[in-house]
Parts: C-alpha cells; sequence; structure tokens
C-alpha cells in the first residue's frame, strides 16, 4: 500500500493529552475525536490536515497516558501514515491494535520539514521525500506485528484465530 | 535437569506466565494474564472492541475490575454514559469487581489494598499507571482499550520481553523526602523516554526502609520514564502489606545475582533534596534549593500517584495548626474510601478543613483537567499527581509543577513553591 500525503511536522514527546485533551475523553466518537485532534500545540491542525497528510515527529511520539483515543482520533482525522524517531510503547500497541500504520525511522524525521510531500510504501518500508528526492528505510515489523497489522488490528486477527480454532 | 539461564524478576515473572522455563529480552511471548483492568475513560471502547470479538463471556469474571474512577461522581452527562455503559457491561457479564461511588477509589490505590493484584502476576490495565503494582513485585503494565478487550476475552496476551535497568539508590533519605522525590529524580536523570519499552527494577538500601506507600509512589510513575513495568523485589514490607489482603495464593520472584540488566545506576539518595518538575515535563525536575520566587494559585494533594495514607499524613503533618494562604485552593484527595474514613477517624480530616483545604471524595479529577479543579489561563498548580504536560490540568496556558505532598502543603500554606523548611 503506498501512501502519498502532506507533512505535519512535531517536535519531541508529543504526549497523548497534546494529541487529544482529557477533556474530550467523555466520548469515544471517531468524529468529535477527530475535530480536538492536537488542539493544545496546534489549533491549525483539526481545521487543515487533509485526509492523506502524514505526521512526522521526533522522540517518544505518543508518551503519557494509556488512552486509545489518540491514535484514534489522529486515525479519524484522516491522517494515513505517522512517522517518528522512536514511538511510546503504548501509543505503539495502540496504533498497530486500530490499524493506524506508523513507522520508525530517525533519518527520514530529521530530514523532513513541515508542508513536504512523502510517499510511503508501507509494506516495504520505504519513505520517499518527493521535494528533495531522498529515500529512507523505516525499521521493519517483525511477522507477529505485520500478521496483526495485515488483519488490520487486534480485533480482526483474534476473532479470525478463534474462529480457526472453532473449525 | 537442564541449567537455567539467569534471569530478571521481570523475565521470571513473564516465563512463568508463558509456560516457559526462560524467556530472553526482546522476545514476543504470549502470556497469560492474572488480572485485567479498565477504567470509565478506557472501557467503554474496550468493551465496544470486545462485543467485536464473537465471545459470549470474559475469560474470568473475578480477574477483571472495572473502576469508575477518572469523571466520576459522574462530572456531566456523556460522562455518565460511559460509566452507565460499564455498569451494565459489568452486570451482564457477572463482573465481579465493580464499585458504585461511595465504594470505588482511584484504581491503583484501590487494587493493591483490596489484595486483588499481588507478587508474581501479571497485570494489564486500560491505564498507563497501571505499572504501580510493580510495587508488590508483579509485572504489571498499561495497554489500550482494544489489548485490554482482547486480555478481557482471552485471559493471554502479546508481550515483549523487556530489557531492565536496575536502579541501586543507598543512603539516608533527608527529612521530608521520600519516593515521590526519588522517582522525579530518577526521571531527571535518564528523562521522559530514558526506560522506554524497558523495566525499571528499584533496587538497594534506601529502597528496603521505602514504605509501601512510597513504593507505589515510585512504581507508578515508571511510565514517565516511558517503562513498561517499574518492579520491586518482595521483602517482609510487601508480604505484611499482602498477608493481610490476599485471597488468593502468588508466587514471589526475585532477580537472579547474575542476571543481565541492559544498565546498572547508583544513586546516592541522601543528596536528593526534595524535587519540583516544572512544566512541561516530568523529567524537567529541580531541587528546591534552585526554585525561585513562584508564586501558585492551586494545590492538588492525591491521585494515584500520592494519594495514599502516608501522603496525607504527610500533608497534615504541614497543615496541622496553618491555614492555607489566601490566594489558593488546595484540595485534598484520599486515593480510596479507607483512606478517607481514616484520614475523618484519625483527625486528619479536621486538619484540613480547619486549615481551609477541600477535601474531596476520591476521584482522578483534577489530575487530568477532568472536573473537581480544572485549570484557568495563566493559573499556577502544584500537584502531587504524575504529569505536567501542555493542558494536563485544565487551559493550555496553565501550569503544573509537580512534587511530594510535603512540597504541596507547604507550598499551599506560602502561597508559593516552597518546603516545610521555609515555614
Amino acid at each position: 500500500m503506498s501512501i502519498r500525503g502532506r507533512v505535519w511536522k512535531y517536535g519531541d514527546n508529543v504526549d497523548t493529552d497534546a494529541i487529544i485533551p482529557a477533556r474530550y475523553l467523555n466520548t469515544s466518537s471517531e468524529k468529535e475525536l477527530a475535530a480536538h485532534c492536537m488542539e493544545d500545540i496546534d489549533p491549525s491542525f483539526a481545521r487543515e490536515v487533509k485526509a492523506g497528510d502524514i505526521i512526522v515527529a521526533g522522540r517518544n511520539f505518543g508518551c503519557g497516558s494509556s488512552r486509545e483515543h489518540a491514535p484514534v482520533a489522529i486515525k479519524a482525522s484522516g491522517v494515513a501514515c505517522v512517522i517518528a524517531e522512536t514511538f511510546a510503547r503504548i501509543f505503539f500497541r495502540n496504533a498497530i491494535n486500530i490499524g493506524l500504520p506508523i513507522l520508525e525511522c530517525p533519518e527520514a524525521v530529521q530530514a523532513t520539514e513541515a508542508g513536504q510531500t512523502l510517499e510511503v510504501d508501507l509494506a516495504k518500508g520505504i519513505i520517499r521525500n518527493l521535494d528533495t528526492g531522498q529515500e529512507f528505510r523505516a525499521v521493519p515489523y517483525p511477522d507477529f506485528m505485520l500478521a496483526i497489522i495485515d488483519a488490520g488490528g487486534l480485533i480482526e486477527y483474534t476473532r479470525r484465530k478463534l474462529q480457526q480454532a472453532r473449525s | 535437569m537442564s541449567e537455567s539461564l539467569p534471569m530478571t524478576m521481570a523475565q521470571k515473572i513473564l516465563a512463568a506466565h508463558a509456560g516457559r522455563e526462560s524467556v530472553q529480552v526482546g522476545e514476543l511471548i504470549d502470556v497469560r494474564v492474572d488480572f485485567v483492568l479498565a477504567n470509565d475513560i478506557t472501557a467503554p471502547i474496550a468493551i465496544r472492541e470486545f462485543a467485536k470479538l464473537g465471545v459470549d463471556h470474559v475469560f474470568d469474571r473475578e480477574r477483571i475490575a472495572l473502576v469508575p474512577d477518572h469523571f466520576t461522581p459522574n462530572k456531566d452527562i456523556k460522562s455518565a454514559e460511559q460509566v452507565k455503559l460499564m455498569r451494565e457491561f459489568a452486570h451482564q457479564q457477572g463482573i465481579v469487581h465493580y464499585w458504585e461511588i461511595g465504594r470505588v477509589g482511584i484504581e491503583h490505590a484501590l487494587l493493591p489494598e483490596q489484595g486483588l493484584v499481588l507478587p508474581g502476576d501479571v497485570v494489564v490495565g486500560a491505564d498507563s499507571h497501571t505499572c504501580t503494582y510493580g510495587a508488590v513485585g508483579a509485572f504489571a503494565t498499561g495497554m489500550g482499550s482494544t489489548d485490554i478487550a482482547v486480555a478481557m476475552a482471552m485471559g493471554r496476551i502479546w508481550m515483549r520481553v523487556p530489557e531492565t535497568i536496575k536502579f541501586i539508590y543507598r543512603g539516608k533519605l533527608r527529612p521530608w523526602v521520600g519516593g515521590k522525590d526519588l522517582i522525579l529524580y530518577t526521571i531527571g536523570l535518564i528523562g521522559v523516554d530514558g526506560a522506554l519499552y524497558k523495566a525499571m527494577e528499584f533496587t538497594g538500601p534506601t529502597i528496603e526502609e521505602l514504605s509501601m506507600d512510597g513504593r507505589f509512589t515510585m512504581a507508578n510513575m515508571a511510565i514517565e520514564a516511558g517503562a513498561k513495568a517499574g518492579l520491586f523485589a518482595v521483602d517482609a514490607k510487601t508480604e505484611a502489606y499482602v498477608a493481610e489482603r490476599a485471597q488468593r495464593p502468588y508466587t514471589s520472584y526475585f532477580s537472579d545475582p547474575e542476571a543481565e540488566y541492559g544498565q546498572v545506576i547508583e544513586i546516592d539518595a541522601s543528596t536528593i533534596e526534595l524535587q519540583v518538575a516544572f512544566p512541561h515535563l516530568p523529567s524537567n525536575t529541580r531541587p528546591l534549593s534552585q526554585v525561585d520566587h513562584i508564586e501558585i494559585d492551586q494545590v492538588v494533594i492525591g491521585s494515584c500517584t500520592n494519594g495514599r495514607w502516608s501522603d496525607l499524613l504527610q500533608a497534615a503533618k504541614i497543615l496541622r495548626g496553618r491555614k492555607v494562604h489566601p490566594n489558593v485552593r488546595c484540595i485534598v484527595i484520599p486515593g480510596t474510601q479507607q483512606i478517607y474514613l481514616r484520614a475523618v477517624r484519625e483527625g486528619l480530616a479536621e486538619i484540613f478543613i480547619e486549615a481551609g483545604a477541600v477535601l474531596s471524595t476520591p476521584t482522578c479529577g483534577p489530575c487530568l483537567g477532568g472536573h473537581m479543579g480544572v485549570l484557568a489561563a495563566g493559573e499556577r498548580c502544584v500537584s502531587t499527581t504524575n504529569r505536567n504536560f501542555v493542558g494536563r490540568m485544565g487551559h493550555v496556558e496553565s501550569e503544573v509543577y509537580l512534587a511530594g505532598p510535603a512540597v504541596a502543603a507547604a507550598s499551599a500554606v506560602l502561597g508559593y513553591i516552597g518546603g516545610p523548611d521555609q515555614l
């Protein structure tokens, strides 16, 4: 699967309170969560983000709470992929589980600026900066995680496993 | 018999739950879980995802806790709806551990108090501070709602075996310095991703002397260094705490002396001052002696980090016979009803109220800017909670300074950030 999108660039330690403030956690409506995504660090994001856009960030993206509302808000806002130097552990699991594509690639992050266009081949983990022509390779997923991603998330992966066990 | 490889306690607990003799760092394994929890923010999504699995029943109705603690007593209609959904699921599934307000407490204070999480357990919770239970020698870690939906259905979950960083604390703690100061100092040292994907093991003579409440505070904030778990070896203090609470057998696991650690960090705890973490990261710590005159508007003493009996006791020692500064709102929140009742019986409630503080029912409320003490633009709060991110306790232009109960209580009286020695 190939993605082409415009870059929203953020720094290190983008926490889950920044991605979706707790004051909006009295709902799990994807649309409502998306409307407040990144609100406290970038009020323009929810207004201007377009389907297919890509978030590029520094170290420890998604640190803080376990709220799955954070990757849900990002996915529901139309973002096609998040590329970071590293991800916080719980955010990493949550993103894989709900089918939000994420890639770890410090080199790509350092060589990418806001507003540039990236082309990402998710299956191969190849990131191309169409403005500079540079190409990067993300950290590959272990097979086990690829299986979850291929199933479209943990629920579908588990459901299929349960079905196999029954038949 | 084959000679088993030396392992850390994290490895041993995970190996036992994977049905293996040993596991290696970095391995992806499928583990049995002893206990699963979610709260009023995370359970609604977990319940929705659970329904998609096509499973009729949870894996064990006695091994799941659903804790309505974040926005309770329900702060608005939407929150009430979330709790209602949770309550209905609990009743429908016959989940034993569900509590209404008046019985419920802050999850990470309540579950250990009720003896539901025990040494050697693997505990997964849809709350990042699930790592708190490492204080009783459990391998406990936070996950998202979808992971918890699967754990509720299967009683199993996948994990990556983490590398462990061993911290050795030596030396006698200075007056008023406690678990919060130790962990803030440690996070300041290694940074908010200093233990990313790793386990932190807290050891040494200082830790042996530290109370269970102090250990809960430290394990609680392991996540603020990015850690998967924060662990303490079981000792006489743990046994004394657990013995009167446990309703099922448990096993204690100890790191082998030759176990391989990713890193060993030695800390002279006798030099650690009272700590304050400045906005907007828990790692942005300073010793109190290097804090300038910073006037404050609010103080919060409570949360899953510092809402336990010793925390309240420390605050009461400082507030006794004193008054909260006229410009400050001071909110004290016991972690559980048991702690609340003890505060009433032993005179702490009177001390807080006479000092001019609010004494609230247990709730996570203000810690995450939910209710019961949300900050306006430009306001500053000294809080015994665990996060000081932008907008964490309210307006995006408000500021949170993290500290232990001694600094929080003293600051409430002073009207600026300070310690008991400045009173």
